[in-house]
Parts: structure tokens; sequence; C-alpha cells
């Protein structure tokens, strides 16, 4: 490629002038593909977060009833709610994928093919998951949309 | 002979895009995508193609490289999205219909294109005492002496050329500096395990710490990431389980 005649300061100065350089497409560089592995670590660290600020208030609400019954009536009386109650699912279903995937965890750290098997692991994980989902969710669905009792 | 000489075992070429993630600390503040199409054999590898461009269309594309052959690790780069020796990639195996996206290792200061500052990389490495430690002569005899079986208690982890292809697709060392990364857990094992060394007990203390084998998610980026298809996540898991135990 010939190299342009303009002196290096006009250069510096407009970088996007230079020949067939386009516009950044994504800048930050791209999505690591990691496999399984990356993946469960990834929804370990999303669902382990959630629960932890679950439990965070989870706390604050029953140490109500040591304060004031009435304000704690009211309070879980606000978790009767349809928004309330597919936030109850999807903290089973967070609890569900990080306690089996930890089991999964615990198998590759001290099992000593653990760590050959950890993608087979990953989808005996998933699918476990599935099953355990597969009981509750639909009883959770008429429970809030169903009225059933 | 009626057929007129061909050229022999001419082989077919087709066009490749490569968009290459590009960055001249004199001129950019922020590093830019740039594309590159590339005329290749299905036989060529993304080194080739990376030659070609510097060779023929843009002199100034930067990038290591030293023996081409996958035994130096000096060419360690993201191709679509994962860390792989460019010299051992081949075209035939990506999707040439799409784009062929390429960009420096990650986790590691950006220098210029493809080119990472190795130092923080080597320091780990370093510090984990990659080197035989026996003090004294050798019992009766002249060599230290190992059997089949002890050396290859510790095989898998001798391959390592240290590219920093695992180091730098882990997702904890992008975030964490400070941890080891795999590559040093990778070079202790190999010591740790080796009947003749008698250092394991030191490198055992240098690995059980805060950023030690303890920062270890179990992602297996690295495994995957491997070039020499080192069982990486294994051998670190080997290293926690010695620091349990307290020896190798």
């Amino acid at each position: 490629m010939p190299v342009p005649d303009e002196p290096a300061a006009t250069l510096a100065k407009e970088p996007l002038a230079l020949p067939k350089i386009g516009m950044p497409r994504r800048p930050a560089g791209t999505l690591y593909r990691g496999r399984e592995g990356m993946w469960s670590w990834v929804l370990h660290r999303i669902t382990g977060v959630s629960i932890y600020f679950f439990l965070l208030v989870h706390i604050l609400d029953t140490a109500l009833v040591r304060l004031s019954p009435e304000s704690y009536n009211a309070v879980i009386n606000t978790y009767k709610t349809p928004i309330m109650g597919l936030g109850e699912l999807a903290l089973v279903a967070a609890i569900g994928l990080h306690g089996l995937n930890g089991l999964r965890i615990i198998l590759i750290d001290f099992w000593s093919v653990g760590t050959r098997h950890q993608r087979l692991l990953f989808w005996i994980v998933i699918g476990l998951w599935l099953v355990l989902l597969a009981g509750f969710a639909p009883r959770q669905l008429m429970h809030i949309f169903g009225g059933a009792a | 002979m009626e057929h007129k000489p061909s050229v022999p075992g001419e082989v077919p070429t087709f066009t490749a895009t490569l968009i290459i993630r590009r960055f001249d600390p004199e001129v950019d503040e922020e590093p830019r995508w740039q594309d590159f199409d590339v005329e290749l054999h299905a036989t060529d590898r993304i080194l080739d193609a990376l030659h070609k461009i510097k060779w023929e269309q843009d002199g100034s594309l930067t990038f290591r490289r030293s023996c081409a052959h996958g035994v130096c690790g000096s060419d360690a780069m993201r191709i679509n999205g994962k860390n792989r020796l460019a010299c051992k990639t081949l075209i035939k195996d990506l999707d040439i219909s799409q784009p062929i996206y390429i960009e420096a290792i990650k986790g590691l200061p950006l220098e210029k294109d493809l080119i990472v500052d190795m130092e923080p990389f080597f320091d780990s490495f370093r510090s984990v005492n990659p080197f035989l430690m026996a003090g004294g002569a050798p019992k009766d005899g002249k060599e230290r002496k190992q059997s089949p079986v002890e050396r290859a208690r510790f095989d898998d982890t001798t391959k390592c050329i240290l590219c920093a292809a695992c180091t730098s697709s882990c997702p904890v060392f992008w975030t964490d500096g400070q941890y080891f990364g795999p590559a040093a857990i990778v070079n202790a094992h190999r010591f740790i395990f080796d009947s003749r060394d008698e250092g394991s007990n030191v490198r055992l203390d240098i690995l059980n710490d805060k950023e030690g084998v303890w920062r270890c998610r179990t992602t297996f980026n690295c495994t995957d990431a491997c070039p020499r298809g080192i069982q990486v996540t294994k051998a670190i898991a080997e290293v926690k389980q010695a620091i349990l135990r307290g020896h190798p």
C-alpha cells in the first residue's frame, strides 16, 4: 500500500480519514466464546448474587415480625400478587440451578474424573433442573393465575 | 501426450474476509476493526492469511510469530472469539462464509494490533519457581532416577509452551490481574508432582493464596483454549487437592 502523502500530524488528527478503515463495529472486542463450563459459571454467579439479595430481603421481612406483627402482615400481603408469584418461580429456578450446579462443582473438584466429564455433568444438571421445574412451575402458575387453593 | 501440461495438483482458492482489531498507540485512542479480503487455500492457516495481509496489503499490521509451527507459543490470539494459535488454526476449520474475527488475547495490556505485553504473564510464571528444586547430590549414583510411572504422573503439564492462550481465556484473570492464572499453575504442577523435586511444599504454599488456585472457578475456558491439549483445569484441581492433603 502506498504511503499517504499527508504529513503525520494530519494523520494523527484524523485517523478516520485513513483508507480502508471502517467504523468500529464492536470496539470493545468480541464476546469470548466459552462453552458449557463458562456459561455454567455465569449462571452460577447470576443465580448466586440473586439468591443473596433475596436472603437479605427475606431476613429483613422476617425480622419485622418481632418489631410489629401488623407491618409484617402488611408486607407479606404485598407478596400475594402475580408479580411476586412469578418472582417466587424465578427464585425456585435460581436456587435449583445454583444447588445442582454446586454439586457439579463439588464433583469437578473432588471426583478424580470429574473434570473429564464436566460437560456431561452440566447437561445432567440442566436435565434435573428442568425435571424439578416441570414439577413445580405448573402448580405455581395455577396458584398465581388459576386461583387454586 | 494429448493433454497440455497442467500445473500439478492445483488447489482451488477462495476469498476470505478477515476483520482484525487494530490498535496503533501513536494514532488511535481506541482499538478499531479493519476488514481485509484475502485469497486463500483451504489448507492455509490463519497465520498465512496474516502474512499475506502484512506482505501484500498493509505492512503496518503487527503480530508476533517465531517458529510458525505450534512450538514457540508466540502467536496466541483470539480467533472468532476463542483463544487459538494462528499457526495451528486451519482456514478449512472455520466458516469462511462469515468474516473471521481476529483480535489480541484478553486481560494483558494491549501494545499494538495483536501484540500484548506478556510481562505480567511471565511474572506469575516465574513466581511459582518453575525449575527443579533439589538439594544436594543425588543418592548413590550420578542421576536422579525416575520410573516411567513417576514420569507419567506429570507428563501432561510438561507440554506447556507458555503461549498464554489459557491464562488470557480465564474470566477471573480478565477482571483480577493478580490471579496467578492457569499457565503458572500448570507449570507449578509440572514440578509439584515430579518425584525428583523437593520444593513441592514451597510451591503449594505459594499457590495456597487468595490469588492462587482458589481463584479458579472451573470455567474450563483454559482447557478448551490450550493448543497442546493440556487438561489445564484438571491440573489445577490436582493442585487444589494436594494443598488440602498437605503434600503432592
